[in-house]
């Protein structure tokens, strides 16, 4: 079926089964792998993005239900040659980066939880992350990132 | 020429500074190429077909219709394999697709490529395959039993270690006995299995694969598809976590097969569900231990005798059992030791390697062995380990006498001296951090608090005379900017942070700031495995050798050119350095670049001797845990309150990268302490999912401090160990014991379930401990049965 979306801010139209996924759609159909496949069952937010604004698991959208809506990615929030958003940044300078799996979906949520709350405590970063599974890190320096991002460039 | 450098600031970015990850950038963006990631023109998809009994023949397999179904390009099985039909770690046992049994559910069967990966799944899903069941063994104790059915030809053992020290039948003052288990754990790297295998002109195979050891890939790949090892060309796709789920060959033979067939780029990769049937797992164990003692407190004998499900096929087990088995008895001095170990074949999931490697499951049992020592005698945790702990010049039941450096004492005496966590009460926190979390189910009624301790210590690199080795390729040239070091090597970046480690030792011993990672392949020599927390020992020594002989050879050009450079000169911020002062700019000698490749090996170690006596290990690293832990003692939950760690590094090369090592490898046990275990039921995974096995999330994680002891080992680059492993090790007996201390419960088997902290279970009932078995000696019986060492 034929499916129009717009993805940090253009117009795609792709051909899609209708049992793909949204996070199908961005990776194998757009070339946008930024979105990561951990669990494809919501459980562990590698592929999180917004949804018309709302912070979603992209493994559990339908790409049909995508039509006419607007997708943002990790993609969007910073241009391969400019410099990279302010929790991007965060996150590298604060060591919570190994293997970088998870690291895109929790960008997309660490950025959706200081939009709402520009200075959160360390229950309300551990609340707001707790549906992003990482393997790596013991998460220790991503609470340290969500601190050093809400304390810096804000 | 550039102005004359400030030596005060000499290159920045070089060994011992915690520098930004190399990589890191890219990861945020999601730019960094994993091996799911890849894509090529004309790509199909792969997919396999798996065995759906634990142990059964195969009579017969209809591929018409999946042949016939939309979108494929190929169906393949047993029979279309090119070459040796079996490939394996340690033994070629393990069928690339079965063809006349299977062992376990979760065997390949049969791969399909098609067009999408779903027109690949419908595909595999129509192919009939005719099982007869047979008889399985399922469980590790009944595997030894004599009228058990024999999996392999060579019987149910895999291998039986046996180490004898002193006078095992000793006598003492003090016993106590423990009876311990650990669960089967998964390595779950978030990254699933996945890579691309592209065919190429020459009739060989370029594949890209997210993996652990390009060059012991390769050794299984090209006999398989009946190539030479020239034409099948490795390079490391990006690797979303290892832990050791990719040290044996999951979709690699696969993909190749299937794009050799098609002629067209083939890529896999697994779903979470297929990723928990397709690689090995953490072996669980039984481990039955007698310790006797004196009334002081000193260590006089230990009896253990310890057996692990290596399921299926041989895997690392034979590894891991020798591991398990020298660590038996912990970091402490026991003049007499009988410790027999058996890693045994059943119609489980096959086990390997994970982080921790055999030491993880010996650490929880030894440390529980000494919690209760302590207990008996009514002294502290920490000081009866004082009065055994092992020390430089002592020997571990194998005869191996500790050298270099250990700071035993010193680890031990910081664990101790720690204070206690100054967080607020319970009813003064938000409830995420108490136990139950948002379900708010105390305010701090019921709650116990409880610590524990636990020190462990493991082998750094591969052990038992195995000559380890890592290449490295360092090419020095002129840049737009300044000389560029190109380090070049096959040691796989899995996200522990090797690139950025190389990096920082390539400008130290070049002094120069540019160092460009090029891709890793299998154009250069092997760089073995990226496990056992080699890789820093290992490749980072063979990057320094390199870089050295580099240095060599620009001083050798700067003397031909009719400097003096006197007896030391270094280089330095792009300069050659004399005496402190810059003589010669490095741009200035490399009109033509500089190329130099070394390979860097170990002290050689020895097999064990039937007696298990040897000098087995390279490097031994030391490290201990206080878990601080609040338990509802109405509802059996646990919140871990706080970790500190306390670990031997030799020298830190990148602090704030080995906190990380030291936060993630906690949370991994962590994980094992208190939530992840595969359920295996009639040999299946019943909870291949992120849903139904538990991994630790940021609300489970507590706040982990970090103390790097530093003392160097004389053996190795600028004194390092392994780092990656130790916390796993002993954060699980740590939390168990801390779990002991807040109930007054035994708890003899992780992970802990709630049901076992109010006491609706109790502790797992020990059987006697199953008889040793009769076996030629103390290697794999593998070798034995085949009559000499296979390549594998």
């Amino acid at each position: 079926m034929l499916v129009r979306v717009n993805v940090n801010g253009a117009w795609h139209e792709s051909d899609v089964w209708g049992g793909s996924s949204l996070l199908y759609l961005l990776r194998e159909h757009l070339s946008l792998p930024g979105s990561k496949n951990a669990c494809e069952q919501g459980e562990c937010g590698s592929c999180s993005v917004w949804f018309d604004g709302d912070l979603v698991c992209s493994c559990l959208v339908l790409a049909a239900q995508s039509n006419g809506r607007e997708v943002r990615t990790v993609e969007g929030l910073s241009d391969t040659d400019g410099p990279p958003h302010p929790v991007q940044r965060a996150f590298v300078d604060a060591g919570a980066v190994q293997c970088g799996f998870c690291t895109p979906g929790l960008i997309v949520a660490v950025v959706d939880l200081l939009d709402r709350v520009p200075d959160p405590d360390e229950a309300t970063i551990r609340e707001a992350l707790s549906g992003n599974l990482c393997r790596c890190t013991g998460y220790a320096k991503i609470v340290d990132a969500v601190r050093l991002a809400a304390g810096g460039d804000r | 020429m550039s102005s004359r450098p400030d030596l005060l600031e000499r290159t920045r970015g070089g060994v011992g500074e915690s520098i930004l990850r190399i990589d890191g950038v890219p990861k945020t963006q999601g730019r960094f190429a994993y091996g799911s990631d890849l894509w090529a023109e004309g790509m199909l998809w792969g997919d396999t077909l798996r065995s759906t009994h634990p142990h059964a023949l195969i009579r017969g397999i209809k591929i018409a219709e999946a042949v016939a179904s939309p979108g494929v390009h190929a169906v393949l099985l047993a029979d279309d394999v090119p070459g040796r039909r079996t490939c394996g770690l340690e033994f070629s046992d393990t069928p690339v697709l079965a063809w006349d049994r299977v062992r376990y559910v979760g065997e390949p069967v049969a791969i399909v490529a098609a067009e999408t990966p779903e027109l690949a799944r419908r595909a595999a899903g129509r192919i009939q395959v005719d099982y007869e069941p047979l008889d399985a063994v399922l469980d590790m104790e009944a595997a030894l039993a004599g009228d058990a059915p024999r999996i392999h030809d060579h019987g149910n053992v895999l291998r039986h270690v046996k180490v004898v020290h002193g006078d095992p039948d000793a006598g003492a003052e003090v016993w106590v006995e423990g009876y311990w288990e650990t669960g089967m754990q998964d390595q779950a790297p978030l990254g699933p299995e996945a890579g691309l295998a592209i065919p190429g002109d020459d009739g060989g195979v370029d594949l890209y694969v997210s993996t652990q050891w390009l060059h012991v890939d390769r050794q299984q790949i090209a006999p398989c598809l009946g190539l030479d090892e020239d034409r099948v060309r490795i390079t490391l796709a990006g690797v979303g976590g290892a832990f050791g789920a990719r040290e044996d060959v999951h979709m690699q033979i696969h993909a190749c097969m299937l794009a050799l067939h098609t002629g067209r780029p083939v890529k896999m990769s697994y779903g979470r569900e297929e990723s928990f049937f397709g690689h090995v797992h953490r072996h669980p164990a039984r481990m039955w231990i007698r310790t006797g003692a004196t009334r002081d407190g000193l260590l006089v004998v230990w009896r253990e005798r310890l057996v692990v499900d290596g399921g299926a096929y041989a895997s690392s087990s034979s590894a891991v059992i020798g591991n398990a088995s020298t660590f038996a008895t912990g970091p402490y001095r026991v003049p007499n030791v009988l410790v027999e170990g058996t890693a045994v074949y059943t119609n489980n999931p096959p086990c390997g390697a994970m982080r921790g490697f055999g030491a993880v499951q010996a650490c929880f049992a030894h440390e529980g062995q000494m919690d209760r020592l302590a207990a008996a005698l009514e002294m502290d945790p920490v000081e009866v380990r004082l009065r055994n702990v092992l020390e430089l010049g002592d020997a571990m039941p194998t005869g191996q006498v500790l050298r270099g450096s250990a700071p035993t004492r010193r680890i031990l005496e910081r664990i101790g001296a720690l204070p206690a966590p100054d967080d607020p009460a319970p009813v003064h926190r938000d409830s995420v951090l108490r136990p139950g979390g948002a379900n708010n189910v105390t305010r701090g009624e019921g709650l116990v608090r409880g610590v524990g301790v636990a020190f462990g210590f493991k082998n750094i690199g591969f052990s038992e005379g195995f000559d380890d080795s890592s290449e490295a390729r360092i090419r020095l040239e002129r840049g737009p900017t300044g000389p560029v070091a190109e380090v070049h090597t096959a040691a796989c970046e899995v996200g522990q942070g090797l690139t950025t480690i190389v990096t920082q030792i390539a400008r130290t011993e070049l002094g120069v700031d540019e160092v460009v990672i090029a891709p890793i392949d299998t154009s250069i020599g092997s760089a073995g495995s990226t496990s056992a927390s080699r890789q820093t020992y290992m490749t980072g020594g063979a990057v320094q050798l390199a870089c050295r002989t580099v240095a060599e050879e620009v001083f050798r050009r700067a003397t031909a050119a009719g400097m003096s450079l006197g007896d030391s000169p270094e280089l330095a911020a792009g300069w050659i350095v004399v005496d402190g002062a810059p003589v010669i700019e490095l741009a200035e000698l490399l009109g033509e670049p500089v190329d130099e490749t070394r390979v860097h090996h170990h002290r050689p170690t020895t097999p064990l001797g039937p007696d298990g006596q040897g000098e087995p290990h390279v490097q031994l690293a030391f490290g201990a845990e206080r878990a601080v832990v609040e338990v509802d003692e109405e509802l059996g939950l646990v919140r871990v309150v706080q970790i500190d760690a306390v670990q031997d590094v030799g020298k830190a090369l990148n602090p704030r990268s080995i906190e990380g090592q030291i936060e993630g490898g906690t949370a991994q046990g962590l994980g094992l302490a208190l939530m992840e275990e595969l359920q295996i039921d009639e040999g299946r995974i019943r909870n291949p999912s992120f849903t139904d096995y538990l991994i630790p999330t940021i609300l489970d994680m507590p706040t982990v401090t970090s103390e790097l002891i530093e003392e160097p080992d004389p053996d190795s680059p600028y004194g390092v160990k392994g780092v990656g492993e130790l916390p796993t090790l002993v954060s699980t007996p740590a939390i168990a014991a801390a779990l002991r201390d807040a109930t007054g419960r035994a708890l003899n088997r992780v992970p802990v379930r709630p049901d076992d902290l109010v006491g609706l279970a109790g502790p797992v009932p020990a059987g006697d401990p199953p008889p040793s078995p009769d076996v030629p000696g103390p290697m794999a019986i593998p070798h034995y049965a085949k009559g000499g060492d296979d390549p594998g």
